[in-house]
């Protein structure tokens, strides 16, 4: 029980009369690595904002690391400061340098003094493998430097699950791999992972544990490599097949 | 922040600058030259009447433009558009933060304000704060500080609407990922939100400096020794009106021009530090 860093219990969420998330029950153990798959407008993204609180629950509850999310008295930005979150298209601080992308946060929410935050921001960039580009704006880099400078701002607060919405999918082919391998390292620290990701081979590599999703609701949940060989249910063997057409 | 001399080199950037090519860099310098030409012609006229015309000219521009230390005239006028200007900065930041946020009470009283100022003219405005609020209130009000609360009510409104639009031209991911980090919405908005919305309306607020520089003629209604009132003064005792009123316009169109390049050149710093 307490081994369930994220718990998520009969979860609805609306959007006007689309229903986004339909019951969704899921547990992720700390240190486990999610991938979720789906269809377009399935509800993985949704899933994803519910669990940081960009989008609030209709119905249900999220409990992160203990604390229910819905409880009044929760203090949503502590919460949130344990939770690295990566987007699709990068949301970078174009006004700010790398450095100062991946400083702030340190800075404002979690107090640091300035000489721990660039001490912290310049190990996150050269483990990222950019350390060269801490003075650059984020105008400057290309798709997949940018996506790792926002992988290294969300680690640098320490945080014990990290969020990954499709984060290769805006990027060129070359890109890719850059990203998925500070990803992959990231999953071998032990890292609890969530990732909404169509990259099949980071699944099989670094999942244990893969979700699809259609509708807005948990269709399977399972291993990768039993979600290739029998998915059980028809909807998941004709998403598959066309992803994995490609 | 620093800028680096490569991108000064090339100040390209988002529609801000023009491309680095030759022929469109050097029309962009000539189109500067202009402005600047201009604002040195006009300065010129001036100093052409002053010293030329001396009997004509040099009275009327002595007595217009008034003295430092009785700070009217010219020196009225521009202590009044500063001091206004900081105060509607001040409201049209925390209106315009209003109208974004999702408190529905918040965002009606910014609305609310809004529209109501706008739809009645600056005048109109002046008159009744400036002589209504003291009788309303039961006490004297300087007539400086009733100017400025005149003036920022009325201005407020229309940088309310630029700090709006501002605001909401930052994409969104921008808010969602600064609170992601688990920064409260304040910080966000101190931190990622305004620094980039303000490169945004740098136009727009500039713009609104330039019309407040010119509206604060109204006060010369108001019997604030501003540049206008000091040139109807000056009518008033010599009745050389075309000179005078001359002189005045002049003068006013040597602070615009002014205030115009130096946002101009504040743009373009910007536009080179963002990189
Ligand atoms: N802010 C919103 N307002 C209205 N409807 C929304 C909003 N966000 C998502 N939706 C709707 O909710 C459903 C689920 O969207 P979601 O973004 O979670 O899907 P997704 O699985 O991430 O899809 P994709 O693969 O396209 O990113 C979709 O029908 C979408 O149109
Ligand atoms: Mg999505």
């Amino acid at each position: 029980m307490a081994d369930n860093i994220i718990e998520i219990k009969n979860v609805h969420k609306w959007f006007g009369r689309i229903h986004a998330l339909n019951d969704v029950n899921l547990n992720v153990r700390r240190g486990e690595v999610v991938v979720i798959i789906g269809p377009s407008g399935s509800g993985k993204s949704t899933l994803l904002r519910c669990i940081n609180h960009l989008e609030t629950v209709n119905s249900g509850h999220i409990l992160v690391d203990g604390v229910d999310l819905t409880a009044k008295t929760t203090d949503i930005n502590a919460v949130r400061a344990e939770i690295g979150m990566v987007f699709q298209q990068f949301n970078l601080f174009p006004h700010l340098s790398v450095l100062e992308n991946i400083c702030l946060a340190q800075r404002v929410v979690r107090k640091r003094d300035q000489a721990a935050a660039e001490k912290k921001a310049y190990e996150l960039l050269e483990r990222v493998g950019i350390p060269e580009k801490a003075h650059a704006f984020p105008g400057q880099l290309s798709g997949g430097q940018q996506q790792r400078v926002a992988i290294a701002r969300a680690l640098a607060m320490d945080p014990k699950i990290m969020l990954f919405d499709e984060p290769t999918s805006a990027l060129d082919p070359e890109m890719i791999k850059e990203v998925l391998d500070v990803m992959l390292d990231l999953a071998q620290t032990g890292m609890t992972m969530a990732c909404v990701t169509h990259e099949m081979g980071f699944a099989r590599a670094a999942a244990r544990r893969i979700i699809f999703m259609d509708a807005g609701q948990v269709i399977e949940d399972t291993t990768p490599h039993d979600l290739f060989a029998s998915p059980k249910n028809e909807r998941t063997r004709q998403f598959l097949s066309k992803i994995l057409a490609h | 922040m620093t800028v680096r001399p490569d991108s000064a080199r090339s100040p390209s950037f988002s529609g801000m600058g023009v491309g680095g090519f030759q022929p469109k860099a050097l029309s962009r310098w000539r189109r500067l030259d202009h402005m600047w030409l201009l604002l040195i012609g006009a300065i010129a006229l001036v100093a052409l009447l002053y010293f030329g015309l001396p009997q004509r000219f040099g009275p009327i521009f002595r007595f217009i433009w008034g003295t430092f230390t009785e700070g009217d005239g010219v020196f009225m006028t521009l202590k009044l558009t500063v001091i206004s200007f900081i105060f509607i900065l001040l409201v049209g930041m925390v209106m315009g933060v209003f109208r974004v946020t999702s408190n529905p009470v918040l965002q009606w009283i910014s609305s609310l304000y809004v529209e109501i100022v706008r739809g009645v003219p600056v005048l109109v405005w002046l008159l009744w704060i400036y002589f209504g609020l003291p009788g309303l209130l039961q006490l004297k009000i300087p007539d400086f500080t009733a100017a400025v609360i005149a003036f920022t009510f009325a201005y407020g409104a229309y940088m309310t609407e630029i700090f709006r639009a501002g605001i909401q031209s930052i994409a969104k991911g921008q808010m969602e990922a600064a609170r992601s980090l688990g920064m409260s919405y304040i910080q966000a908005m101190r931190y990622i939100i305004l620094p980039q919305a303000v490169r945004v309306i740098l136009p727009p607020v500039s713009n609104e400096f330039v019309t407040l520089l010119k509206d604060s003629s109204l006060v010369s209604i108001l019997g604030l020794a501003d540049l206008t009132r000091r040139g109807r003064e000056w009518v008033g005792r010599t009745f050389t009106s075309f000179d005078t009123y001359a002189a005045v316009a002049i003068t006013y169109l040597i602070l615009t021009l002014f205030f115009t390049r130096l946002s101009t050149a504040v743009e373009r710093r910007l536009a080179v530090e963002k990189r």
